[in-house]
């Protein structure tokens, strides 16, 4: 293996076992947030001497081991302070004399990096920092990498993940399994956020992506891993079977200078054939399991679309009936607006209008632009091309995404051509 | 979301405003400012702070008929210009109207706040999520 081959290998095994040390650091020491930095200590020492030391035999274990010596190295200039100042702790010194050596077993409980989980996407964060902790903390990401995706100063994504860190240490938040009754809050706040981020990454396929961590790769890979630890949860595997079906239309989806290419007219033999064949497998496995949950449904209507050969031959009564149920268990005016987009395909433009007039009035969506874009696309198959040119146009002042502004702007320029208005 | 806000500030007879007034004055403002932005960076929500240069040095650059580059001004008629921007990346646009704000309030002589106006604009990112 070449030099750098060998540094690349390392790096993926660090990142895997970063976590996995972490838990049964923070499990043994309580205080997570000094952990953390001790595990951070531990796997820059391990970046530096591995690759030309080579990888210790317990790979695992040299990485407990050292990142406990950092923090009895921390915990003895406290007690020197201490007693300095004339109060001792011979109890908690006691507790952390013994250090295990390297090549001892460390006993890895699994549930270890789900605790991590809960513990980064805590609802006492804000999402900013959630973000930042889960990708740097689970995902193995150096603050480096994590403000180079979201384009901001690395000093500002470390000021980020050291906030996160202090309102976890301030709010007293201990590591361990939350009780039963928190369980599901937690983890839907955890699949929030592990959504969040694939979103991310999906939608900012513009800009110097060379040089930057594929989040959306990386939501799925933490996913897996949620999986993994949780097989039987059907909400896991249907943001899962989402992230993957989502994923799969991705180089469909932007044409060579990043423009936005619709789902109608998406060139369906770019998408990936094993992406949508795993996908569909986990939405078929979650869907049986009762507890329908709205990653699955939402999994559910992108199985549909992957699986229909064109535009034209999508089941849309299938996708409309998906979308009825899932607006029965969500709030969200974005989903009554999806199932509005449905219902034109099953019953024409009209209705779907009317639907938009009847969400208008709830004022939800007011200022939305995704209301006006729809609106003209409606209005634009309804034959209202005046009135279509006037959406789109609103619609291209409203968005914050220079792609779709420009889809919006150029679509309204064919418009206006083909009409001569 | 990514937000810029601008400081567009009366020129008065020439110059900024702000070269005229007493030193504790313009202490007094600056050290608002150093503040503020010590807030946006202990927050995590610094992504760049620029101050420009004078409007004595402006230059308003058109290209001529081979794209060579022909300048014009500065502009002594001018009122206002920008004298500088930040750019946060904040949680919701009332955190970008809440910095704008205690950015307005920046106090000028006497120590009065100037309020004056911030503009708010936010700033264009990639491709929308698919819903």
């Amino acid at each position: 293996m070449t030099a750098e081959g060998r540094t690349k290998s390392i790096e993926h095994l660090l990142r895997e076992l970063a976590p996995q040390v972490l838990g049964a650091v923070a499990r043994r020491h309580g205080d997570f947030a000094a952990a953390e930095d001790a595990v951070q200590e531990a796997l820059i020492a391990a970046a530096q001497q591995w690759p030309e030391a080579g990888v210790p035999a317990n790979p695992r274990g040299w990485l407990y081991h050292v990142a406990l010596r950092r923090l009895t190295d921390h915990l003895r200039s406290e007690m020197a302070r201490r007693q300095r100042e004339g109060t001792v702790a011979t109890e908690l010194w006691a507790q952390w004399a013994f250090v295990p050596p390297a090549d001892a077993e460390v006993g890895i409980d699994r549930d270890d990096t789900l605790v991590l989980l809960f513990m980064c996407c805590h609802p006492a964060l804000t999402t900013a920092s959630a973000v930042a902790l889960t990708l740097r903390v689970v995902g193995g990401l150096t603050t480096a990498e994590i403000a180079r995706a979201f384009f901001v100063p690395e000093a500002t994504m470390a000021q980020r993940i050291s906030r996160a860190k202090q309102t976890i240490r301030t709010s007293g938040i201990p590591f361990g399994m939350p009780s039963d009754e928190e369980r599901a809050d937690r983890l839907r706040a955890v699949l929030h956020i592990l959504y969040l981020i694939f979103n991310e990454g999906y939608t900012s396929s513009a800009g110097p992506e060379l040089q930057r961590v594929d989040l959306s790769n990386e939501a799925i890979r933490l996913t897996r891993l949620l999986h993994e630890l949780l097989p039987n949860d059907p909400e896991v595997l249907g943001l899962l079977a989402l992230m993957l079906l989502t994923d799969a239309r991705r180089a469909a989806r932007t044409g060579p200078d990043g423009e936005l290419i619709p789902l109608d007219e998406q060139d369906r033999t770019r998408w990936n054939r094993s992406l949508i064949e795993e996908g569909v497998a986990l939405v078929s496995a979650a869907l049986p399991r009762g507890a329908v949950g709205q990653y699955q449904l939402q999994a559910a209507i992108a199985a549909v679309h992957d699986e229909s050969p064109s535009f034209e031959d999508t089941d849309w009564r299938q996708i409309l009936a998906l979308y009825t149920l899932l607006e029965r268990m969500s709030d969200s005016p974005m989903v009554s607006l999806n199932q509005a987009i449905a219902a034109a395909m099953v019953y024409g433009p009209a209705v779907g209008l009317e639907r938009l007039d009847a969400l208008d009035a709830e004022g939800r969506l007011a200022g939305n632009h995704r209301l006006d874009a729809v609106r003209a696309h409606l209005l634009e198959r309804a034959g209202d091309s005046e009135r279509a040119l006037l959406h789109y146009r609103t619609a291209a002042e409203r968005t914050a995404s220079t792609p779709e502004r420009n889809y919006l702007l150029l679509r309204a320029a064919r418009l206006a051509a083909a009409t001569g208005k | 979301m990514k937000y810029m806000l601008m400081m567009h500030t009366p020129r008065g007879t020439g110059e900024w405003e702000i070269f005229s007034w007493a030193p504790e004055d313009f202490q007094a403002h600056v050290e608002h400012l150093n503040r503020l932005n010590q807030e946006i960076t202990e927050a995590g929500e610094w992504v760049e702070v620029q101050a420009l240069t004078p409007p004595a040095q402006a230059k308003l650059v058109r290209a001529g008929a081979n794209g060579e580059p022909i300048t014009d001004g500065p502009f002594p008629e001018a009122k206002e210009f920008l004298a500088g921007y930040w750019i946060v990346d904040v949680e919701t646009p009332d955190r970008a109207y809440e910095i704008a704000a205690k950015a307005s309030a920046a106090p000028g002589p006497g120590g009065a706040p100037l309020n004056m106006a911030i503009e708010v604009r936010q700033v264009m990112g990639g491709a929308p999520a698919e819903a």
